[in-house]
């Protein structure tokens, strides 16, 4: 299969790991994986913060960059971020058409229809559950709300994770949870932000993982921010991580701070 | 604050001043807001005050997650829930488009049973409406079936500064009023006080509680059923709201758990009945639909204890004279529009503010409005939206739709299928939208624009990822930030934010494409 890749534009500058996973674990599974140099974010920011008139260039670069996929040239276009595929599916077409744009909204359906989050891509559409990776380490998984809720990708990523050889995996409480994240709003409400979060690292320091996934770098950029803050000695990689490690090429465990001295406690 | 027969004195509506200066008054968080959808501080300074309390979260965390557990177990053995989420969605649905028609025939059927029906396009109002049918049966004193629509309205504010006590019977609106609070929960509206709480509110403002009361619930419980049956005995007027009302018959319908409704409605010789007009349902059939999910959406019961349905008058069987009072206050402009018109639907469960993290975490108050968590904060900016002369950032309810990270839970649970995460961004947008004409400098505009230039366009955008690649050294050792400069301070006084990378994705990328990829 020939699938376009949309990086999503957090990993791609801050957190490059997820997206390099994504290319070796699906060039191992035997597909080409083609990365759009024009491609930059999706809009979900601007949306969801209210400036949908900023919104419609970014979702108009988007948009176009994934066109080819409708007519084509690609099979299918794999984002590895529940919230970026949501945005795509939910958000782009009501942009454009809010905008005025009608041929631009069609557009963005075709190419809605097409794009997949990485856990929907391997399992639907690949059809595979055990992608033979090898990840020796105690692991919990936080399912983030747009990929529970909003796309409703269900057990797949636990289907995937379950299948990885020698993997400790071990559940969350009160894992559907939010993080607090909510894009700005952990700016706008960092107080209550913060409150969520606590509670949220609470929960994986409870469960003993040295690692802690999910399928949204932003979630676990804030999850991880509060985890590093208390040093809480738990570190973070995106499931696509975690898919990508192999005996010859296993992925290593992730900087996590730790220790006693000096916490500040995230409250 | 209270006289020796327990009646609570006539509250006069707070002037900012008072609430807890007193020492009689220690208990209300909240003084008496002139403006029941719009009091105190913007959401993001209101969740500060109420995240300090330790007690409030620890009642609220508690209180929510056993609701959520028995609305999940009696939710889930419902073999057909997703299609009578539907079906009630397609019913509201039906009502809006088919309003005004449903309320002409509404009037028309009440009228015809009896009853009399009053329309009132604001709080100002119906109060005014409830008031002169108190007055003309001499009464001074109703008394009250928990109602949002007169929460909504201030009812027993106005009606204590026209000199007549009204007297809430919920038990956890009675504790509320004794406190001289503010609800906290559509339907739990005590819900921020655990029970040696109530205990000294008993004690301290009920004026007939047991010396020697314990915080024992039962024994609160009894304290408050002999405390209420005097009222009920004596009351000449009641005042309800209405959970339905049915067009085709006139028939309205309030539901509850405590049997206090039931002596509201039928002891009292006078009922006034104060609805919204969103309200209405077509048919008698329809509350089929809505009873089934109702009890199991908000208390976690299979079926409602109390479902009391009335129609008219009917001749020597409970009230002989009946009012009902229709109550607009905003609906209609909701009404009008195409996207957030569906907050219409809502029929005050309560299951979104039950799941909800940031409801769980600052309570009720934080919110401002008599109608708080999800559901408030799509519906009380919309219902406000062209009252009091504010528009955009400088209305405080402007802040209530970005009081949600958008996680969904809401849309998940409401038993009429309301997408609140996506009217929460559509109300964003009409907020945002709202400052665009001010020439004040707004920074969260200009960052959003230059992001906008930035992100549309993957040169720009790979430019700005090299440049970040710079600040890798920012991160030292660890690899980490954690003492950033205002805007992102917000962000690092209780997180670490990481260093960007030595190498962008992009970067990394080109060369992996030059080695021709791992094959």
């Amino acid at each position: 299969m020939r699938i376009a890749l949309a990086a999503t534009c957090i990993a791609d500058t801050l957190f490059p790991g997820a997206p390099r996973a994504t290319v070796r674990l699906l060039e191992r599974l035997g597909h080409d994986v083609v990365y759009p140099r024009s491609q930059a974010c999706c809009g979900q920011m601007h949306i969801n913060t209210g400036y949908v008139d900023e919104a419609v260039p970014v979702v108009r670069n988007h948009v176009q960059t994934f066109a080819p996929v409708a007519d084509g040239e690609w099979d299918a276009v794999v984002i590895p971020s529940g919230s970026c595929t949501g945005s795509v599916r939910h958000q782009q077409a009501m942009v454009c058409r809010r905008a005025g744009l009608d041929d631009l909204a069609a557009t963005a359906d075709a190419v809605a229809a097409k794009t997949y989050e990485l856990s929907e891509l391997l399992v639907d559409v690949l059809g595979v559950t055990d992608v033979g990776a090898w990840f020796p380490h105690r692991v919990t998984y936080h399912p983030t709300c747009h990929s529970l809720r909003m796309l409703g990708v269900g057990e797949r990523p636990l289907r995937l994770l379950r299948a990885v050889e020698d993997i400790d995996l071990v559940e969350l409480p009160e894992a559907e949870s939010c993080c607090g994240f909510g894009g700005t709003f952990a700016l706008k409400n960092a107080d209550t932000s913060a409150a969520m979060l606590a509670d949220k690292t609470a929960n994986v320091r409870g469960t003993g993982a040295e690692v802690l996934t999910a399928g949204d770098m932003s979630c676990l950029m804030h999850i991880g921010g509060g985890l590093s803050r208390e040093r809480a000695g738990v570190g973070t990689l995106h499931l696509a991580e975690i898919l990508a490690s192999t005996r010859s090429e296993p992925t290593a465990l992730p900087r996590a701070r730790s220790g006693a001295d000096s916490v500040e406690v995230a409250r | 604050m209270s006289t020796f027969l327990g009646i609570p004195g006539i509250r006069r509506r707070s002037d900012g001043a008072t609430g807890g200066d007193a020492p009689d008054e220690p208990f209300g968080p909240v003084p008496h807001p002139d403006e029941p959808l719009r009091w105190g501080d913007a959401f993001p300074a209101a969740a500060k005050q109420t995240l300090r309390d330790d007690q409030l979260r620890a009642n609220l965390g508690h209180a929510t997650r056993t609701i959520r557990g028995k609305r999940a177990a009696v939710v889930g053995e419902v073999p057909d829930w997703e299609a009578l989420r539907d079906a009630g969605s397609a019913v509201k649905e039906q009502v809006m488009a088919d309003l005004p028609d449903l309320l002409a025939r509404l009037e028309e059927n009440v009228t015809a049973r009896g009853g009399v029906v009053h329309w009132a396009r604001d709080a100002a109002e119906a109060n005014r409406i409830v008031t002169e049918i108190a007055r003309a049966k001499q009464a001074d004193e109703v008394v009250k079936v928990k109602s949002m629509a007169t929460q909504e309205i201030g009812l027993n504010e106005h009606l204590a500064d026209e000199g007549i006590a009204a007297i809430e019977t919920d038990l956890a609106e009675l504790i509320v009023q004794l406190a001289d609070d503010m609800p906290s929960h559509i339907l739990v509206p005590a819900i921020h006080r655990n029970r040696s709480e109530i205990r000294d509110i008993f004690r301290r403002r009920m004026g007939d509680a047991p010396e020697d009361l314990s915080d024992v619930p039962r024994e609160l419980a009894m304290a408050a059923r002999a405390h209420l049956r005097r009222k009920f005995l004596s009351a000449k007027v009641a005042v309800s709201g209405a959970n339905f009302g049915v067009a085709d018959t006139g028939t309205l319908a309030v539901v509850e758990s405590e049997g206090n409704g039931r002596m509201c409605l039928t002891m009292p010789e006078t009922l006034v009945t104060v609805m919204g007009i969103e309200k209405l349902v077509p048919t008698y059939d329809d509350l089929e639909v809505f009873l089934q999910l109702l009890p199991r959406s908000s208390t976690g019961e299979r079926m409602n204890p109390y479902t009391s349905l009335w129609t008219g008058v009917t001749p020597g069987d409970g009230p002989q004279e009946f009012h009902l009072v229709l109550l607009d206050n905003g609906r209609t402009d909701v009404l009008a529009d195409e996207v957030g018109r569906s907050a219409l639907h809502c029929i005050r469960c309560s299951a979104c503010l039950n799941v909800c993290p940031v409801y769980e975490r600052v309570g009720g108050h934080a919110y401002g409005s008599v109608y708080p968590g999800p559901i408030g904060a799509i519906l009380t900016p919309q219902l406000t939206a062209s009252s009091g002369g504010l528009s955009g950032s400088d209305d405080v309810n402007s802040s209530l739709p970005y009081a949600s990270t958008l996680c969904g839970a809401c849309y998940d649970v409401c038993p009429v299928k309301i997408d609140i995460p996506s009217i929460l961004v559509d109300l964003r947008a009409r907020e945002v939208d709202a400052d665009r004409s001010r020439s004040a400098v707004d920074p969260w505009r200009a960052a959003m624009k230059a992001a906008s230039w930035v992100m549309s366009d993957g040169g720009r955008f790979g430019v700005a990822g090299r440049a970040a690649t710079l600040g890798h050294a920012l991160g030292g050792s660890d690899g980490v930030v954690s003492h950033a400069p205002p805007p992102a301070s917000a962000w690092t006084r209780s997180r670490d934010l990481p260093a960007p990378p030595k190498q962008t994705f992009r970067q990394w990328m080109a060369e992996h494409e030059k080695d021709g990829g791992e094959r």
